[in-house]
């Protein structure tokens, strides 16, 4: 129809829309009724929460390690000693660097004088996690078992420095600073795939209950027999679909560059990260095709799902097992990036809800393409077979029942048995 | 209505927008629907009677192939596959439903959208059409906003918006008052003045009375009568209601068996002989006839003999219960 009034004759000749144009027509309204809504601000700001509340639990953590790190380590030596000790641990720090515990004056004995540190430390007084008494050249560590197995080479090494201040000499050591190893490598990639794995598992599974909201708020306000008279239902049903994809490509952009703009202002580079095994470029694009897969497979469960429901109730007891299985699904595929190239990985790459994750982490794991043009043909096949048969489903559930049968109490028993029965035989 | 009676009816009627025969609906393995057979003219204005429940909506969902019957045929506005002539039609389901968040102009332009009609264009025809019916005041507010008998209104103009050939309204004047009830009435005569043709559900006899030359009584599923108004009156004999000075006499024989005395009147049907017989009779019995009048049935009436007491007791009792 390539003008207005070609449009308005075929409108009143009849026929009706095809799928795609009614199917667009259903994603224009669901779009920009989400797009400018007061839920789209709470989506969009979404992700600022889970963020927010790791950042606050690590501040908390650190603060709470800090003050509950009791490592000071007592000397309690003659006065001469005890400077001669503290001295030594000065010059010994900037050699071991942090590891090397604290040391604090714990009492300055006279001459001959003994120090009871097994009563002290019994005592539980003071934040000392351990006690070094005798004389630099013969000291005795009294500590827990672990401490003294951690602290003993230090002690020994602080009271040799004390016992002959200046004697030990060390050669310099040349340092070459290289970009990365094979296992620094290997660890940031693995972190790269865990964290894309996790992000799309987090996108998908938002976005995947926010269209069944939409659904069953369509039904709450009945509207949904007025799509169901005027367009296919499979229309209705990918119309949602779509519109929902669209709302998350906004969601993404916008987190996208807020995210990118705070990296940048903070000096953080992507170069600061392992290289993905792709390169950032095409596993930024691998992602986002993942993710359109991975979205629409359980998007499609999801709606099918809300097809058979009435009610609210009965949309979170039918959807519960659905999010279960997805959780498994993706602890599969976390579980597989830890057994390459083994039949793991491989089933993970096949299963049709597992294989958007698993090829996420082989994205960042391995420089090969090819493999994922495979994994995307295969993906997109089943992203055809499940929305059809999801939006086969969703058409003969969804207007099933009469508005007084719509309303009334189904059994469970009964709405599972309806995913598995043809209930209509077209008479058309 | 047998087939060869529901062959000569649609022969009769000529062109049809709605031909529909032996229609099916189980919903998980209870029948909702057994054998409805309909037939609608063009440019009429069809009425679907019965009581809640009796299958009035599935049937027209069935009609508007939003469901498939599970047994039957259909033809719609002469495509098989209603769908297939969506745009043509214009649908206002019995539980009404609009987006609360759209505006009132919005929401008729969608759902010409959903017809085929430009978004734009739909709009705009929705503004113009808001504001012949009353309601320019509220074009930009949202639906919640609304009154419930103006959202209906909006949805009502949402369904004529894209002007289908084919208008079916599932119990129209459910929730309005008598005002809007009369309004509606007034709107449904003027489409199909102008060759639209309406087919309707309702529970109230007094609206398919005033509005309908054709008639389908649904009870139980089934379909006991689809016709002409006027036949389905003719079903019961006409009623007489007679006043007589004396209160027994030869004439009592001229009443036939059933006749209920009412105070000083007698109330009984017409018998087969006609009117001429009966005056002749009372005449010479010497009833001393007061006065004498003769009644042609109402549809109340013969939905009564062709439904049955349950069906029109459950009819008066919903009619009731809109009107509280």
């Amino acid at each position: 129809m390539s003008s207005q009034p070609d449009r308005n004759n075929s409108v009143r000749n009849g026929g009706r829309l095809s799928i795609w144009r009614a199917a667009y027509v259903v994603a224009r309204r669901d779009f920009t009724a989400i797009l400018f809504s007061r839920a789209f601000i709470f989506f969009l700001l979404g992700p600022l929460f889970p963020v927010a509340v790791m950042a606050l639990a690590g501040s908390v953590g650190a603060q709470v390690q800090s003050e509950a790190s009791p490592a000071d380590v007592g000397i309690a030596m003659e006065g001469r000693h005890v400077d001669e000790m503290l001295a030594a641990r000065e010059r010994v720090r900037d050699l071991v660097g942090p590891a090397l515990p604290r040391m604090v004056e714990l009492e300055r004995l006279d001459p001959g004088g003994t120090f009871d540190a097994e009563a002290y430390l019994g005592g539980q007084e003071g934040s000392l996690a351990a006690i070094v008494t005798g004389t630099p050249q013969q000291p005795e560590l009294t500590a827990t078992q672990g401490r003294l197995a951690r602290w003993q080479g230090m002690v020994a090494l602080v009271a040799a420095h004390a016992s002959s201040p200046g004697a030990q000499s060390y050669p310099d050591v040349a340092t070459t600073l290289v970009e990365t190893s094979g296992a620094s490598q290997n660890t940031g990639r693995m972190r790269t795939a865990q964290g894309g794995q996790l992000l799309l598992f987090l996108l998908i599974m938002l976005l995947a209950s926010m269209v069944l909201s939409n659904l069953v708020e369509e039904k709450g306000n009945k509207i949904i027999e007025i799509l169901a008279a005027a367009v296919p239902m499979d229309a209705v049903f990918l119309g949602k679909l779509f519109a929902m994809l669209g709302i998350s490509v906004v969601g993404i952009a916008v987190w996208g560059s807020t995210g990118f703009a705070i990296l940048t202002a903070g000096g953080v580079s992507l170069s600061d990260y392992a290289n993905p095994g792709v390169g950032w470029p095409m596993f930024f694009a691998l992602f986002a095709a993942y993710f359109g897969m991975g979205y629409l497979l359980l998007g499609s469960i999801f709606l099918a799902v809300g097809s058979l429901a009435a009610t609210v109730r009965e949309v979170q007891t039918l959807s519960m097992p659905a999010t279960m299985f997805q959780i498994l699904v993706f602890f599969f595929a976390s579980l597989a990036v830890t057994d390459r190239g083994g039949w793991l990985e491989y089933t993970a790459m096949a299963f049709p809800l597992s294989s958007p994750f698993a090829m996420v982490a082989r994205a960042a794991m391995d420089e090969a393409i090819w493999p994922h043009l495979l994994a995307l043909a295969w993906q997109a096949l089943c992203v055809a077979v499940f929305v059809k048969a999801g939006a086969s489903l969703f058409r003969k559930r969804v207007m099933q029942s009469g508005p007084r049968g719509a309303k009334g109490r189904r059994s469970l028993k009964g709405l599972v048995s309806g995913m598995f029965r043809n209930s209509s035989t077209s008479a058309r | 209505m047998a087939t060869g009676d529901f062959s000569n009816h649609m022969a009769a009627t000529g062109n049809l927008a709605i031909e529909a025969h032996g229609l099916v609906k189980r919903f998980d393995g209870v029948l909702a629907v057994d054998g409805v057979d309909i037939a609608v003219p063009e440019g009429a204005i069809y009425g679907i009677l019965g009581p809640n429940g009796a299958g009035k909506t599935t049937s027209l969902r069935m009609l508007l192939g939003i469901i498939d019957p599970d047994e039957g045929y259909r033809r719609v506005l002469g495509a098989q596959n209603p769908q297939d002539v969506a745009r043509r039609i214009g649908y206002l389901p019995e539980e009404r439903g609009l987006y609360p968040s759209m505006k009132a102009y919005e929401a008729i332009g969608f759902m010409g959208a959903l017809r085929g009609l430009p978004l734009e264009q739909g709009r705009e025809r929705g503004k113009v059409l808001m504001e012949e019916h009353g309601l320019g005041h509220a074009v930009e507010k949202q639906i919640r906003q609304l009154s419930k008998g103006m959202a209906q209104t909006v949805q009502l103009l949402g369904t004529l918006v894209h002007e289908p050939k084919l208008v079916v309204l599932d119990e129209p004047f459910s929730g309005l008052d008598a005002i809007n009830q009369g309004k509606l009435e007034g709107l449904i005569r003027g489409l199909a003045d102008n060759g639209t043709t309406v087919i309707f559900s309702t529970h109230v006899i007094a609206h398919a009375e005033r509005l309908c030359e054709n008639i389908a009584i649904i009870a139980g599923g089934k379909v006991p009568y689809a016709g002409s108004v006027e036949e389905a009156r003719d079903r019961i004999p006409a009623q007489v209601r007679l006043e007589t000075r004396n209160t027994d006499g030869p004439w009592r024989a001229a009443l036939p068996q059933g006749a209920r005395r009412n105070g000083a009147f007698w109330d009984f049907p017409l018998p087969e002989s006609g009117v001429e017989p009966l005056l002749k009779a009372l005449i010479e019995g010497e009833a001393g006839i007061q006065s004498l009048s003769i009644e042609r049935a109402g549809l109340h009436d013969a939905f009564v003999a062709i439904a049955g007491e349950a069906a029109a007791r459950d009819m008066v009792a919903q009619e009731a219960g809109d009107a509280a």
